[in-house]
């Protein structure tokens, strides 16, 4: 087994350490304050070739592994659960659906500008009727001239209304199936679409500096070459895509445990009562121990799943079992590091607190924790 | 136009120093190592100029140091250097400055130059003696302190930085120029610049192949000595002036300033 990373590996953790730290950690809290999207700051890791990383370069991409982008998002979730999920969710949600299904032509035109940075790109499953259930959905897409007209309502939908958003691409039942499942296709719908409604931003708990919308279709027609991968096979394609959603959304997890313990740690040896720092009663330490253990594990599993799945080999369960992991471990650690900082940890000047409104999702979003025990357990043959 | 920068690994300027009491020299081996800081305004100086020509000038990095300088050089190439030359030879070790500026002089003399860029110093030594005594070395001008730098017509022409304002200074190529800090915002890697930086060439040169003579670099040919050495003294608590009327509070306060020749 080699643990050491490579020297490209390395060299991406400390560009996105560097660029993080003084490009977007000194802004997080007026972000977050203001729900504010960062345009300049995401258009940076465009040009940077963050938003592309693991796509080849011939598609606009950075030609990286799946390894290196997991790393590059926990070094940008550590400095901003937001900024993260921006990224994460436009390469893997977004822009990975083209380059694992899309025609070539498919390819040239919508996966090269996205790898580039140039537009963000959404994934939209979850309604307002189908979450866990996604495939009980109700949108709906009926091929007519030559164009599919698209009805229906998407929740929840990260990336959906920035100002540099291309467009979602969405599951819609396309015809009637087996009579048991309906047919459901993932159909590609452009942002200048007649008919795409963008509502306003939601107000969230978390990730508040990064856009999240309802979008609704009202006789939205694209062509008919808009159909992403064969008929019929909308919900497993997206379901793969789940899959490796998973690792971003683990590494996103293991960013912001990190930032956890970084805070709590330094502001139990500045913190004195009782004489002394904090950090010397055991109880203190034992915490911050914990989390240093258990962020360990997490890394370490988000990583794994990553390696198995550059290697070829099977990484759903891997991938379900880091998520869920790591998931849980960032609530856990904002938790502690919150109690850590005591009364002050309550206050918004403090990033702990910020950290323990943008940890919640991570059990919720890309598959629940109860989603992914099921997941996991399916693996198990229980 | 050949770009030469030279450039210098440096502990972290975070870390926590530590000095081996037989040697005199720092503990290099428990801290970890970047670029030096002032030394990507150079970098990046160097690239500016090369992107600007758009003439397929280059640029090479130059570093005098272990295998280990690999890291920082990596980061150069990743940046957008065409490739770069590490000088590394157990004969180097223990090098002071003008040890260090007669070895890097030997190597550029190897590897050909028109323009020499530098940090103006290193956060580690802080000599700020390299660039001069490279000019020295080779027998061309010296331009110290840009803050602006332009090339044409086989000449190069900076802002020098003086207090209050700046100096206009020009010279022939070839020249060296060490840039100040701020002179511009030095790039990030790109991730197809970090990815790309494998496949760029990084030549290994000896004291031997650059025909460094044995009594000039290392400990041989220093000048310098370091004697000894000592933990910065602990800073002193600051002075809390407590006064009842603010005029009076602020007086103490410009006394307290006049006294230490702050104002
Ligand atoms: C900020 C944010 C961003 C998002 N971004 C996107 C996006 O970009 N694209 C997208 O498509 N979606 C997105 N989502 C949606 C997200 O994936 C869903 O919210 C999630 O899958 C859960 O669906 P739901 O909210 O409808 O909850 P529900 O499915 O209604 O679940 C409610 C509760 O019931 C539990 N539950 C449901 N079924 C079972 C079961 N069979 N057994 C046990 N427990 C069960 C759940 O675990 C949960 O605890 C986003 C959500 C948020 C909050």
């Amino acid at each position: 087994m080699d643990f050491d990373l490579t020297a490209e590996q390395l060299d991406v953790v400390s560009m996105c350490r560097e660029f993080a730290e003084s490009e977007i950690a000194p802004n997080a809290e007026r972000w977050d304050a203001q729900s504010e999207f960062p345009l300049e700051t995401i258009k940076k890791l465009g040009e940077l070739g963050l938003l592309g990383l693991p796509f080849p370069e011939k598609y606009g991409g950075s030609g990286a592994d799946t390894l290196t982008y997991a790393l590059a998002v926990m070094e940008i979730g550590r400095c901003d659960a937001s900024v993260g999920i921006t990224m994460a969710a436009h390469v893997s949600l977004g822009a990975m659906p083209f380059y694992l299904f899309g025609s070539e032509e498919q390819k040239e035109r919508f996966l090269v500008p996205l790898a580039r940075g140039e537009k963000l790109w959404a994934f939209g499953l979850t309604e307002p009727q189908a979450g866990s259930d996604a495939g009980a959905t109700k949108t709906r897409a009926e091929l007519r001239d030559d164009r599919w007209t698209i009805n229906g309502t998407k929740c929840f939908i990260t990336n959906a209304g920035t100002p540099i958003s291309g467009g979602v691409t969405i599951t819609a039942v396309t015809g009637e199936g087996d009579g048991r499942r309906p047919e459901i296709s993932n159909l590609i719908v452009p942002q200048a679409t007649a008919g795409y409604v963008q509502a306003k931003p939601y107000k969230k708990m978390g990730w508040r500096a990064s856009d999240t919308r309802e979008l609704t279709f009202e006789n939205a027609a694209v062509p008919e070459d808009h159909l992403l991968g064969p008929r019929g096979r909308g919900l497993k394609q997206f379901l793969d895509i789940l899959d490796g959603g998973r690792i971003s959304v683990g590494a996103l997890s293991v960013g912001l445990a990190q930032a956890c313990f970084d805070a709590a740690a330094r502001y139990a040896k500045e913190r004195h009562q009782f004489g002394q720092p904090i950090s010397k009663f055991q109880a203190i330490k034992f915490s911050l121990v914990d989390m240093a253990t258990e962020l360990e594990l997490a890394r370490s599993a988000v990583l794994k799943a990553a390696w198995l799945k550059d290697n070829g080999r099977d990484f759903a369960t891997a991938a379900a079992m880091a998520k869920l992991y790591s998931g849980e471990l960032s609530r856990r650690c904002a938790n502690a590091a919150v109690q850590i900082h005591g009364g002050y940890g309550f206050m918004d000047e403090y990033a702990v607190s910020r950290y323990w409104r943008d940890c919640k999702i991570n059990e919720i979003g890309e598959g629940t924790n109860e989603i992914q025990r099921m997941v996991i357990a399916r693996q198990l043959g229980l | 136009m050949k770009i030469v920068v030279t450039v210098k690994q440096v502990p972290d300027t975070n870390a926590e120093k530590v000095f081996d009491s037989t040697t005199n020299r720092l503990n290099r081996t428990s801290i970890e190592n970047v670029l030096n800081p002032f030394d990507e305004y150079a970098i990046e100086e160097a690239l500016k100029i090369k992107e600007g020509a758009g003439d397929g000038s280059t640029v090479t990095v130059l570093t005098m140091a272990p295998e280990s300088g690999r890291e920082v050089i990596r980061k150069a190439l990743a940046m957008g250097a065409d490739d770069a030359a590490i000088l590394s030879d157990p004969a180097f070790q223990g090098s002071d400055a003008m040890a260090t500026s007669y070895a890097l002089a030997q190597a550029l003399k190897h590897i050909g130059f028109d323009l020499i860029l530098a940090g103006t110093q290193s956060t580690d030594a802080i000599c700020c003696a390299i660039p001069a005594a490279l000019a020295e070395h080779l027998g061309v001008s010296c331009l110290t302190y840009a803050r602006k730098v332009t090339v044409a017509g086989g000449e190069v022409e900076i802002q020098r930085d003086i207090e209050g304002g700046y100096a206009r200074v020009t010279a022939p190529l070839p020249a060296v120029v060490s840039v100040v800090k701020g002179i511009n915002e030095p790039r990030y890697p790109s991730l197809k610049g970090i990815m790309g930086a494998k496949k760029k060439s990084i030549e290994v040169l000896s004291a031997a192949a650059v025909g460094a003579e044995a009594g000039r670099v290392g400990d041989a040919g220093s000048f310098t000595r370091v004697q000894g050495w000592a933990a910065a003294p602990a800073r002193e608590k600051g002075r809390v002036i407590k006064a009842a009327d603010p005029g009076e509070g602020a007086k103490a306060i410009v006394d307290f300033l006049i006294a230490k020749k702050v104002i």
